[in-house]
């Protein structure tokens, strides 16, 4: 038996239907934990999935990881699972690992595929230098899913919904406010984006940055050194040291492309290095390179953007 | 404040990744290793930091072998009071984590911090499998900790946002970039550091829940595709027709 948490305050998300798949892919019962608000419609979406049933817990409705544990923990315990899947994000890194204790679980952390034929899990290792083969020792697993490893997949029809309630206990953390930003991209999540590093000498010179990233609908996002001396803000800092994305397209103007900087960026899938030094790391990695200085090549790149997205409509 | 945070080794983040026996090990040779970089620049840092403004004592715990006890000197060097080596070899997550829950439990600490994750092995597990063990609230990812009597207010990056949270102490906190900034220990430092306390405690039974089998490399990535750069109308048709990311 097959569980699944996915969190579905905002929507289902994408990652949410690719834990459900894997799930699906694993076993052909797969039972959805969820807490929050979205509608029985909405979830019993989840059954086109692969999802059997989904249960759900409106008395928990935030994210505090006690709470949820106890909650995943208890269905978990009731339909006798023998995996528990999640989603290797904000909320898996808290509650996996607690539910991991509380059920002598062994916990494999960012799968990025299925389990092979000898039951290891492979994971990213040495923040994606290489990749590990890890095997669970206990009775019931835990597996955590790298998001954008697998793609979501339709293989049914709507599911029934089962509400539950009060399986959480109280929380202990109290959330006092959600700042949003306005009208920016989250870098994690972007598909697109834009990077740029000490190559542009200064602040002043990030326009054409925020422009390409406007007229492509991507985010910004910077080498260390930009972040340390102020230029950019610290959110944006990408890297082993900063935040690691998997984009479908990652453009680098001006960043050497040290190892600790494509530490947090070697899971892009497509990758474009602007760098006047031929010799520059980044090229080693990179799928398209253009020897040049980013002064004149970033203005022609946006213009030839617009032209691209003028001829599209 | 009575502050425990948790320190790991990592290999020097330049160093080249490599296994043996049949990629079955992780190849230590001419390895490395420091103080690992969520722990050291994030954790440690703050934890000083709120020890410097409000008082209290900050112990570091590392559950590791004797040859280990080099990258303990430089967290003390970077501040910390006192150690603590749990002597065994930190087997899995589950492993590492029952043994800091075992001393924390009877050292009545009021905040456990961690780093994010661990940059060899990037699991992220740890600091949750503590918090679980002790039963105390877990914050995962804290960007900003700051501390007013018993009560901790945070900041951690949402899906598309920054959320602000309270908890009341004791507690654990897995910290990430924006805590706090990086300290280069200095003279005097150095020289503390020899002579603070350093206790080796005995682990205790646990068996490990996880294992590594074995190690890949990726595939190499095939040959980078150069454009002249008076020609980027060729660029954004590659990324559109051939790359399809456009
Ligand atoms: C423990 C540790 C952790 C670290 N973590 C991170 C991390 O998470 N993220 C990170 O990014 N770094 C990290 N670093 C720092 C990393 O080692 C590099 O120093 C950093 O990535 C370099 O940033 P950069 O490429 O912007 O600058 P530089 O290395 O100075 O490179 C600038 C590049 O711009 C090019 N250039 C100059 N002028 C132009 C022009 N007009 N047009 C186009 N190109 C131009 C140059 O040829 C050069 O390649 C870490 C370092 C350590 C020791
Ligand atoms: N052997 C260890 N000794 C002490 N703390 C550790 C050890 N391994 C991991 N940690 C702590 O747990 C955090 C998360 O590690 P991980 O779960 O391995 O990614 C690290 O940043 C450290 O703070």
């Amino acid at each position: 038996m097959i569980i699944v948490y996915i969190n579905s305050t905002n929507g289902l998300s994408k990652s949410a239907l690719e834990t459900v798949t894997y799930g699906k892919k694993l076993g052909a019962d797969v039972t959805v934990v969820t807490n929050g608000n979205a509608s029985a419609d909405l979830l019993s979406t989840l059954g086109e999935y692969g999802a059997s049933k989904v249960i759900v817990d409106r008395s928990v409705d935030g994210e505090d990881a006690q709470q949820l544990t106890r909650l995943i923990a208890s269905v978990a315990q009731t339909v006798g699972a023998n995996t528990v899947i999640f989603s290797h994000d904000l909320i898996g890194k808290a509650v996996a690992p607690r539910l991991s204790v509380r059920l002598k679980a062994g916990l494999v952390s960012g799968a990025i595929s299925i389990p092979e034929a000898d039951g290891t899990v492979k994971v990213n290792v040495f923040s994606g230098k290489a990749m590990g083969a890890v095997k669970v020792n206990s009775a019931t697993k835990i597996i955590s899913l790298l998001p954008n490893s697998i793609q979501p997949e339709v293989s049914g029809a709507a599911c029934s919904v089962e509400e539950t309630s009060g399986q959480g206990g109280i929380a202990a953390i109290k959330v006092i406010s959600t700042k949003k930003p306005e009208g920016e991209i989250p870098l994690p999540e972007a598909e697109l984006v834009v990077s740029a590093g000490r190559g542009l000498k200064g602040p002043e010179n990030w326009g054409m940055i925020e422009e390409m990233a406007k007229l492509l609908g991507a985010a910004t996002a910077c080498s260390r050194p930009v972040a340390d001396i102020g230029w950019r803000p610290h959110h944006e800092h990408v890297g082993q040291t900063g935040v690691a994305i998997r984009p479908n397209l990652y453009i680098a103007v001006g960043i050497s492309g040290a190892i600790q900087h494509l530490a947090g960026v070697n899971g892009s899938k497509v990758i474009v290095v602007v760098n006047t030094d031929p010799e520059a790391p980044f090229f080693k990695a990179a799928d398209y390179g253009i020897v040049g200085d980013a002064f004149e090549v970033v203005p022609r790149l946006n213009e030839a953007i617009k032209k691209f997205k003028a001829a599209q409509h | 404040m009575k502050i425990l945070v948790c320190i790991s080794k990592s290999p020097d983040t330049t160093s080249k990744v490599a296994f043996t026996d049949g990629n079955t090990k992780f190849d230590e040779n001419g390895v490395q290793y420091i103080v690992n970089p969520y722990d050291e620049w994030y954790a440690l840092v703050r934890a000083l930091e709120i020890k410097e403004a409000g008082g209290g004592q900050v112990t570091i715990v590392t559950v590791g072998a004797a040859t280990d006890e080099a990258v303990i000197r430089k967290a003390l060097a970077i501040g910390a009071d006192e150690a603590v080596r749990i002597d065994a070899d930190p087997k899995d997550a589950y492993y590492t984590a029952t043994q800091i829950a075992e001393y924390a439990k009877s050292n009545g600490f009021d905040l456990i911090l961690t780093g994010k994750e661990t940059i060899n092995y990037n699991g992220s597990q740890v600091g949750g499998m503590i918090a679980e063990a002790l039963d105390l609230p877990f914050v995962s990812l804290a960007e900003k900790l700051d501390v007013n009597g018993s009560t901790l207010t945070l900041e951690r990056e949402i899906a598309g946002g920054v959320q602000v949270i309270e908890v009341a102490t004791p507690a654990v906190v897995s910290c990430a970039k924006g805590m706090a900034e990086q300290r280069i220990p200095n003279m005097r430092g150095i020289m503390a550091a020899r002579t603070k306390p350093l206790t080796v405690v005995a682990p205790v039974a646990v068996e490990d829940l996880t294992s590594y089998v074995s190690y890949t490399m990726p595939n190499a990535k095939s040959a980078v595709k150069m454009i002249n750069p008076e020609n980027m109308d060729e660029l954004v048709e590659l990324l559109h027709n051939e790359a399809k990311v456009i």
